[in-house]
């Protein structure tokens, strides 16, 4: 036993031991996960979009009833679940440069320059990140549903479709399934708006939400479901279950 | 191997391989809420039924109050594996012990078994229990810790729900409750768990002992169901996967499948 290239001993100390480590991390983060899914769908005239209502740390809850949605006009929204304090933080810059633009610019904000504005906003806190996992979505300028899904740090695509925070794993191979998502490696590229029509997709997010609140524990309480048309944007809340 | 107990040969490579970045499995814990109390004539016990692997749901309906005695039941919480297996061997040590003695398990013989048990694997078997019982002596109630130790109290409780199920108890709990009010008390206890925990769901278990028997009421009370049944149900229709290739293969007996009800009725006397 002299020669045991490794120590024994509890793994969970060795971890915690300042002296152990090569660089002492701090015991304090400035960071928290509060949990939250968030869902958009677009479809050819229409965008759903849908946000889980409960606000928790660890294993407790905080509030059964926030919202993670920034709705800057009736055709353009904003979902951020991850850690609250940020998501209200970027989302007060938000608000303030969409006002700004509309000064500057002399015409409303698109779903596309939205999304490249969250984007750069994002990412000039590359090295201290807004802990948010963001969706853009809205109509674009032909009516089209459109959502962006973004990282952290402001890396973004336009979809389909596209899931957010603690019910992602839970929801993302359901929609992928339902809305027929083109194989990203296929050639010529395939169209990724959903084909389905309206009610059939509000079914399907609704239930998307009631089957996650089942299985994860940060998912709950209920979920406010925005629908934007051409005629206007409605709102819905549908309750979930409270355990 | 003939010593028996656990075997600990691969903790050092494990210590070695979680050093090198390598994470280990996670264990199913009962992210839980269990409780007890004692009334006027025994005990009641009660537990939530979700189990939790980190933050999703492993089980919504599991059971938490495990059987030890004809008279005694205990509720875990903590690791699940250690919590079913601590249960278990207690309760067959004491099986053999009735066999040997030709008397009755008492909850102080249980309460022993477990925390020597327990204060000899230092914590390592993380099991937090509420053990409940009607002896000789009269009603017993007591926690035991993974560490060993123990507590003997009118009411308790354990889990991450514990401080919620406890608020409940101290506004509530004064001694010599009836039966109903000491199950009621207990079910509130729980529910303020289950709503407030979210390491606790679902529904609400219930055992009540007496000198006269058992009352185990799983399910005593189902909380929640779904909030929404989809309109547009999926089908997938015949097809979608579709058969690429088909081969039968003929076994080497010959058997007969006839559906229907047979000629004669099977002799069973």
């Amino acid at each position: 036993m002299a020669n045991v290239a490794y120590q024994l001993g509890s793994s969970a100390f060795a971890a915690n031991s300042v002296h152990s480590a090569p660089h002492a991390h701090p015991s304090w983060s400035p960071y928290d996960n509060n949990g939250g899914t968030c869902v958009a769908v677009a479809g050819n005239d229409y965008c759903i979009v849908a946000s889980s209502t409960r606000l928790s740390t660890g294993f407790s809850i905080l509030s059964r009833d926030v919202s993670m949605v920034l709705k800057l006009s009736d055709k353009l929204m904003i979902l951020s679940p991850g850690f609250q304090a940020d998501a209200n933080t970027l989302h007060k810059v938000l608000q303030q440069r969409y006002i700004r633009y509309q000064f500057d610019h002399g015409r409303p904000l698109s779903v596309s320059a939205c999304a490249q504005l969250l984007g750069n906003t994002l990412y000039y806190k590359r090295f201290f990140p807004y802990y948010t996992f963001n969706i853009c979505a809205g109509l674009d300028e032909e009516g089209k549903g459109a959502v962006y899904s973004y990282d952290a740090i402001g890396s973004h695509e336009r979809s389909g479709y596209a899931v957010q925070g603690s019910g992602k794993d839970l929801i993302q191979p359901v929609l992928d399934n339902q809305l027929k998502a083109a194989s990203p490696l296929v050639l010529p590229p395939e169209n990724w708006m959903s084909s389905l029509p309206l009610d059939q997709a509000v079914d399907l997010v609704r239930d998307a939400f009631v089957s996650a609140g089942e299985r994860d524990i940060y998912t709950g309480d209920a979920v406010e479901i925005y629908i934007m048309t051409k005629e206007g944007t409605k709102r819905e809340v549908l309750e979930l279950k409270k355990d | 191997m003939t010593q028996g107990g656990f075997a600990f040969d691969l903790c050092g490579r494990n210590t070695y391989l979680e050093r090198r970045g390598i994470t280990p499995p996670r264990f199913t814990k009962t992210g839980t809420t269990i409780a007890g109390l004692i009334f006027k004539d025994g005990v009641v016990l009660g537990a939530d039924t979700r189990s939790t692997s980190d933050t999703t749901v492993a089980d919504k309906n599991c059971e938490k109050i495990h059987y030890i005695a004809p008279n005694i039941y205990c509720c875990g919480a903590g690791t699940a594996a250690d919590t079913e297996n601590v249960t278990g061997m207690i309760s067959s040590t004491l099986e053999l012990h009735r066999y040997a003695t030709g008397r009755g398990s008492r909850v102080i013989t249980a309460l022993t078994l477990l925390k020597t048990h327990l204060f000899k694997y230092q914590g390592h078997v993380s099991a937090a229990l509420v053990l409940g019982g009607v002896d000789f002596n009269g009603p017993h109630l007591f926690t035991v810790y993974p560490h060993g130790s123990t507590d003997s109290l009118p009411y308790c409780t354990m889990g991450s729900g514990s401080l919620n199920a406890m608020a409940v108890f101290e506004d509530g709990y004064k001694e010599d409750l009836t039966k109903e009010e000491g199950m009621d008390l207990v079910t509130r206890a729980i529910r303020s768990g289950i709503f407030n925990d979210l390491g606790s769901g679902s529904n609400v278990d219930l055992c009540i002992i007496t000198k006269d028997g058992v009352e185990y009421l799983r399910n005593h009370q189902r909380l929640q169901d779904k909030t929404y049944e989809r309109k547009f149900p999926v089908k997938y229709t015949p097809g979608t996967a579709p058969v690429v290739r088909e081969k039968v293969f003929k076994l080497g007996v010959d058997v007969a499948v006839i559906e229907g009800e047979p000629e004669e009725a099977m002799d069973t006397t």
